[in-house]
């Protein structure tokens, strides 16, 4: 148990851009947009009549958009039928899924390749509709009565690890400062600003329309300020990822099979999936995730690292407390400790350990069942030195990790990828 | 109510989500108790995951507990922005650990939800059931205030 029975490569990785794109683009749309940018990125090109099966991650078309079934809706679109095409569901680990079955599909021998994707058009809803499917990623039973919304159970999360370890709303501003940054550099990203950068253009528009100039000295201050109203206290609208329409796309192969492709592919040599109570109070602990620990400990023994081994990761960041809580529960800091890292600078892009250098779901997007596919895309522009415009790291990454969690942590799925 | 066991009497009502849901609709919060190891479970289970049994028994919480974590939600559910509640009025999601040991979701009301910082992790609360009325239906959900 616990081991791969044949090696899995990663040849090709894509996504759409995400954003608002319904109705101009669906789920369909979006999707191939994916799978048009994976097969360029593979070196030696890829075919359709090449791939033995079609895993696709999605959440919950059938609330967003009256639609379940995707599998064999997205295999048709680029010829894949009569081939196996399946759906995987997890809330916001759908893909995360996906990638890990095809990894135990291929590593197994039944399949040498297979295309990986996530997709979910989530804008066709209103805000309030979004709000409330993303509820039914929790426990219907007895936290929705209670009044629970997606970013009230990570705030009460955020409440018990204030309390637990002195964390402020400062520390999560920080994440969510980084992460627009380096949102910044990635063309694919929904909100391509910094934070800086948007306290600049408020300031402009006030000062156009005459209003009084807020006195803001920095993005904290503007953080703080009614320009960043309170969602769930202590989260505030920029501690929130965002809603988003998108798609990703991977194409993953066996040992033997990935040199048709490229000289050059990325060893998947570890994966590892934990599960946790759906219910908060169902739990053992308010300031970790059992299902985080689970899942990065089988990856872990499974390819022989440890957490200092990882030298970049693609975490969850749906809030900036879960960036906060998965960096502990990883195994990178001492429960408690990651904010006084993330304060030293050691989680940004030209940091000892770069986090999100995607943007991670708070800049980039959060396609709910695309996220955890487009977490491997940006480990393999990574690792392959081809991340766009200015946030490609200035080191040679050998060895690296994406996190994937669903839900409000009821499901965890780690990936460790090494050159 | 449909189904069978509504002329059962208490002590007899299967160990099922409605069962539970009946007794917080008469104002009790209830729990399942395993007559074997003596796990306590709120909400109830059927099975005992602790020593892998199905057998409770029913036990009723003294409704005292403390206050685990909070949150204070200005952006509501569909169910609360019926019950009245928005930006400028915000209410309170929350976990209590109850005296017995288990948690809870409840609201927690009788604080200030516009002033969360004042609300703290550790304050002794007590259950108080919350009667809400939507379309002229009547329905009890479990909340708790300040004791």
């Amino acid at each position: 148990m616990g081991r791969l029975a044949r090696k899995v490569a990663l040849v090709g990785a894509g996504m759409s851009k995400f954003g608002n794109h319904f109705p101009v683009k669906r789920n369909p749309d979006l999707w191939i947009d994916a799978w048009l940018n994976a097969v360029e990125s593979v070196d030696n090109g890829i075919e359709p009549k090449d791939i033995d099966a079609c895993y696709v991650g999605n959440y919950s078309s059938d609330l967003f958009n009256h639609q379940g079934h995707l599998g064999p809706q997205m295999a048709n679109l680029v010829g894949l039928t009569p081939k196996p095409a399946s759906r995987f569901e997890g809330a916001c680990a759908s893909s995360g899924i996906a990638l890990r079955q095809a990894i135990i599909a291929i590593a197994s021998g039944v399949h040498d390749l297979v295309a990986v994707s996530g997709v979910e058009c989530m804008t066709e809803l209103p805000t309030a509709g979004v709000t409330d499917v993303l509820a039914t990623a929790s426990d219907s039973l007895f936290e929705y009565p209670a009044g629970a919304t997606f970013p009230g159970l990570y705030a009460t999360l955020a409440s018990a690890h204030f309390h637990k370890y002195g964390t402020t709303e400062e520390d999560l501003m920080r994440v969510g400062i980084k992460n627009h940054a380096n949102g910044a550099e990635n063309p694919y990203a929904q909100m391509q600003s910094s934070i800086a950068d948007m306290m600049k253009s408020k300031i402009a528009k006030i000062e156009k329309s005459g209003g009084d100039i807020p006195d803001w000295k920095d993005e904290f201050d503007y953080l703080k300020s009614s320009s960043n109203p309170i969602i769930a206290y202590p989260l505030r609208l920029f501690d929130c990822s965002l809603i988003t329409d998108g798609s990703a796309c991977l194409f993953l192969t066996s040992g033997e099979v990935a040199k048709k492709y490229t000289d050059t592919p990325i060893w998947i040599t570890g994966t590892g999936q934990g599960s946790a109570a759906l219910s908060l109070h169902d739990r053992d602990s308010l300031t970790s995730f059992i299902a985080t620990k689970e899942a990065s400990t089988q990856a872990y023994q499974m390819s022989g690292l440890r957490p200092k081994d990882i030298q970049i990761c693609e975490v969850h960041d749906c809030f900036t407390i879960a960036e906060i809580v998965a960096l502990e529960d990883l195994g990178f800091y001492e429960k408690g400790k990651a904010v006084e890292a993330i304060k030293n600078g050691e989680t940004k892009r030209d940091g000892i350990l770069p986090i999100n250098t995607s943007g991670g779901l708070k800049s980039k997007g959060h396609p709910v069942g695309a996220s955890g596919a487009a977490m491997a895309v940006e480990i393999f522009k990574q690792m392959k030195g081809k991340a766009e415009r200015n946030r490609q790291v200035k080191f040679n990454i050998e060895r690296a990790m994406t996190h994937n969690l669903g839900g409000s942590g009821g499901t965890c799925v780690v990936t460790i990828y090494e050159r | 109510m449909r189904g069978d066991h509504e002329n059962m009497s208490e002590g007899e009502k299967d160990f099922t989500i409605q069962s539970y849901l009946e007794f917080l609709q008469n104002r009790k919060l209830m729990g399942s108790k395993c007559k074997k190891c003596g796990a306590l479970y709120v909400p109830i289970r059927k099975l005992c995951t602790k020593c892998n049994t199905a057998n409770m028994e029913w036990v009723e919480m003294s409704g005292k507990g403390e206050l685990a974590a909070f949150t204070s939600i200005t952006v509501g559910t569909p169910y609360f922005i019926q019950k009245g509640y928005d930006r400028n009025k915000p209410y309170c999601f929350s976990i209590i650990k109850l005296q017995e040991g288990p948690m809870v979701s409840a609201q927690l009301v009788g604080i200030d939800e516009s002033k969360p910082d004042t609300i703290k992790i550790g304050m002794p609360v007590k259950v108080k059931f919350l009667e809400t009325e939507i379309k002229g239906e009547s329905k009890i959900d479990l909340g708790f205030e300040p004791n």
